[in-house]
């Protein structure tokens, strides 16, 4: 009576647990392997082999902050490299840094600030100890004809004056932080964003009255955002290390693109777009 | 024996519990893979940090006003879609649905230069001395901007599946509109209005694109369960395990109370 009318049915069940236990399984596997191996597969390993200059493929994770000028360098190092192509994945630096902890296919890490770059350093996943090659300091966005009538940092504890800044978690938030703490002054934004991109959308839609942003966003915003620099910027200079990965299968090619954000073609770029040399 | 050869036997083929298991495991398992994360000795104290509590709290606030909204324009919303026919109706219906579909930074994109400061209605507002942005108002707008369609889906549904006779049963006896509406209509589909209503809380609570686009983030106003587990990840990743696990055990709560309440008579 108790009998099932499908007798198989249970058997189909395991069946289909164990299936899928076993996809998971090879799921982790396959996961492992790509944390060691390269993911850019076997062409980069033949390619690089030929010789007359490193070719092939390397993916290259960069701060949201470097989209504009590491494309650019990019372009010109698949020119001045034929048959390299470089492939991007632009996120915050905590983001990319926790990605490539569980594995994600990465040659080359390029970070916004020194803290990220050193929990890469400190699983030793790095081929040598990274390189500082720009830097970036904060300055007063506002909305194009400064409704708020902003100069200076002092005019940003004003009643009335609407200031968005990074959250004290990432890095542009502490920066905010330590130039408050050198001008003296406490601000008390109506809201603290997760990014700078984040600051700077508020700040250009016009919501806020002024934030807190790098000299680079300014540049790369347009006419929708006018920066106003103050002195105490200084206490707060944010460096951008650059390391090949040791996961990378085309060592040539990876330490070839750091060279040339280092060297002269990647500084041309990247001072163009408002950063500072290396400190 | 003999019984299941005389019933007629109206079970599922066999092989559909195939991937039917492969889709459960594929939703369960990376829920179970976050369980064993959790920090548990840290647990209670990450949980009931001052930020932590302020953000659950403004979520719950908010999700439960955004809700009520949902169902104060939302039923009136299904009502018209399900028992009205006029040009355009289609349309309507798939403009009002999009948000759905929509990925909710651009929803927070819409509402920012709808109703922010230099916003279609954003001079209108400031007139008025109402300024919406960085406030939990806006909170409690963009969740239900992003809710709202799930409550008007349910509803229309529901209102369609059951029919209009006793509407018109209750209209040749002389009652009104509004009457017919209020002691016939609304009765009837309160099923359905109340699994709307829970949908569209539980999609409030999980808001996140939106809310970060258009309110900002700041703790006890506009920072939320999602954007504190989100900032959170940023430095203290076992946190943001800990809240995440919050966030997962608080709508199952909400979802399974309100299933068995209505399955139980």
């Amino acid at each position: 009576m108790t009998r099932r009318p499908h007798p198989s049915r249970p058997a189909l069940v395991a069946t289909a647990v164990t299936l899928a236990l076993g996809t998971v399984g090879c799921g982790g596997g396959s996961g492992d392997s790509t944390s060691k191996g390269s993911p850019t597969g076997s062409s980069s390993r033949e390619a690089s082999s030929t010789g007359g200059g490193p070719s092939g493929e390397i993916t290259v994770f960069a701060a949201a902050s470097l989209k504009k000028t590491f494309t650019r360098i990019g372009a010109d190092f698949e020119k001045a490299h034929p048959g390299a192509k470089v492939t991007f994945s632009f996120a915050g630096s905590s983001d990319l840094v926790a990605q490539i902890q569980q594995g994600a296919p990465a040659d080359v890490l390029a970070t916004a600030d020194t803290r990220n770059m050193g929990r890469v350093t400190a699983e030793s996943l790095t081929t040598a100890p990274p390189v500082v090659f720009a830097s970036n300091t904060l300055e007063i966005a506002v909305p194009a004809g400064n409704p708020a009538h902003v100069s200076s940092l002092a005019d940003l504890v004003q009643p009335g004056v609407k200031v968005v800044l990074c959250a004290p978690a990432v890095p542009c938030g502490s920066a905010a932080t330590k130039v408050e703490q050198a001008a003296g002054v406490d601000i008390k934004p109506v809201s603290e964003e997760q990014s700078v991109t984040d600051v700077l959308g508020k700040v250009s839609a016009g919501e806020a009255d002024a934030g807190l942003v790098y000299v680079t966003d300014v540049e790369g915003a347009g006419d929708a955002v006018q920066g106003i620099t103050f002195p105490q910027s200084s206490a707060a200079v944010n460096s951008y290390p650059i390391a090949a990965l040791k996961a990378s299968r085309n060592a040539a090619l990876a330490d070839a693109f750091v060279q040339a954000v280092t060297g002269a073609p990647g500084q041309q770029v990247l001072a163009a777009a408002g950063f500072a040399k290396a400190p | 024996m003999s019984r299941s050869a005389r019933t007629p036997r109206l079970g599922l083929p066999g092989w559909v519990f195939l991937p039917a298991v492969l889709g459960a495991l594929f939703v369960v398992l990376p829920l179970l893979a976050m369980l064993t994360r959790v920090d548990w000795a840290q647990f209670p104290a990450l949980v009931t940090s001052e930020s932590s509590r302020a953000a659950l709290l403004l979520s719950l606030r908010t999700s439960a006003a955004s809700t009520v909204l949902c169902v104060l324009f939302g039923a009136p919303m299904a009502v018209v879609l399900a028992r009205t026919r006029f040009r355009g109706q289609s349309v309507l219906r798939s403009l009002v649905l999009l948000p759905l579909v929509l990925p909710p930074v651009v929803g927070g994109i819409a509402l920012l230069y709808t109703f922010g400061r230099r916003g279609l209605l954003g001079h209108t507002l400031d007139v008025l001395g109402l300024q919406v942005a960085f406030s939990t108002t806006a909170v409690v707008m963009a969740q239900t901007f992003v809710a709202l369609p799930f409550l008007v889906v349910s509803l229309e549904g529901a209102l369609r599946t059951g029919g209009q006779r006793y509407e018109e049963v209750a209209a040749t006896l002389g009652a009104r509109p509004t009457t017919v509406f209020l002691r016939v209509t609304l009765p009837l589909v309160l099923p359905g209005l109340a699994s709307g209503a829970v949908l569209a809380f539980a999609r409030a609570l999980g808001e996140f694109g939106a809310t970060i686009t258009f309110a900002g983030s700041l703790q006890g106003v506009t920072r939320t369960l999602p954007l504190e587990i989100y900032l959170q990840r940023e430095t203290d990743p076992q946190a943001a395990v800990a809240l995440s696990l919050v966030l997962v055990v608080v709508a199952t709560t909400v979802i399974t109370v309100t299933r068995r309440s209505r399955v139980a008579p």
